[in-house]
């Protein structure tokens, strides 16, 4: 067993085990915090698989962004946990089942034929002046520009429909508005009264 | 040496993990929303698998791409989430039957 198998095995341990967690865990946040943990070693599977641009990427995006926006809303929700897990216990065999059976399912094709090691071997390592985030950039700006494009759309989409959707005008806040009070005139708050003068008595 | 059927099996058990997280937890949004991302996460594994053992960068461009999209919608399913928690005072999904359907 070589240091890369120990890598590997390590890390889908971690991996699996953080992700049973999240499923599992009774408290969101700790499913929130369990679920960075995996993209963390999942980001560490691609480094050994030399997708660098793309680990450094889920590390930046989902641990950075994502979940953080998950925490957010996790803690500013205040939800009653005892409701939330009724028949958790009662469903639970019938889903580890099914995992049991769609995983032996999977793992009956996938492991004899095709993709074993005789069949696709290992590729060399790359170079070491070989960079990953010129080869991505490249193939970005050239074949899938028209694709790129679109996923920016996208994410316009997307921060203008959530932007839309948590808006909300308050009409119980005491606030100014600068352009009345520009827009003033002194006829608003002035009034000039011509009287007589009084005399005292 | 790890073959690419080892990448594949562990993608496999990762995506189990997030349909029976689906399927177990039911009721509350924000654990089927976490699943959600476990699922495509899977996906992504394989995605990077292939691409590495056929030494072909596409498949990471289809990453790429799938990360964004997953960011977008982790962004409305959460602002959906905090208006429906506004206007109901809950995220239990038995309680969300307004519509009747």
């Amino acid at each position: 067993m070589n240091f890369q198998d120990f890598v590997f095995y390590f890390f889908a341990t971690v991996l699996i085990t953080s992700a049973l967690g999240v499923v599992t865990s009774r408290n969101p946040v700790y499913s929130a915090l369990l679920l960075v943990l995996s993209f963390v070693t999942c980001a560490g599977l691609w480094l050994l698989l030399e997708a660098e641009f793309l680990a450094i990427t889920l590390v930046l995006v989902y641990v950075g962004a994502v979940m953080v926006l998950f925490l957010f809303v996790v803690m500013m929700l205040d939800i009653n946990l005892d409701r939330m897990r009724e028949g958790f216990w009662k469903w639970f065999p019938f889903g580890a089942l099914l995992a049991l059976v769609l995983v032996a399912e999977i793992a009956m094709v996938l492991s004899s034929g095709p993709f074993s090691l005789e069949a696709m071997p290992s590729p060399p390592a790359q170079a070491a002046d070989y960079s990953n985030t010129k080869e991505l950039g490249r193939l970005i700006y050239t074949e899938y520009v028209y694709a790129f494009e679109l996923a920016a759309v996208i994410l316009l989409v997307a921060m203008v429909a959530a932007i839309a959707l948590t808006l909300r005008h308050r009409t119980d806040k005491v606030s100014l508005d600068p352009g009345k009070q520009v827009m003033v005139r002194r006829e608003d708050r002035l009034r000039i009264v011509k009287m007589a003068s009084e005399k005292k008595e | 040496m790890v073959s690419l059927s080892h990448y594949l099996i562990l993608g496999a058990i990762l995506f189990a993990i997030g349909v029976v997280g689906v399927f177990l937890n039911r009721k509350n949004v924000i654990i089927i929303l976490m699943a959600i991302e476990l699922m495509l996460l899977a996906v992504n594994m394989n995605f990077v698998a292939f691409s590495h053992y056929l030494q072909d960068t596409a498949g990471q461009i289809f990453v790429f791409f799938i990360l964004t999209v997953a960011a977008a919608e982790a962004a409305i399913g959460l602002a959906i989430l905090v208006v429906l928690f506004r206007n109901m005072k809950t995220i239990n999904v038995d309680d969300i039957n307004e519509l009747k359907g």
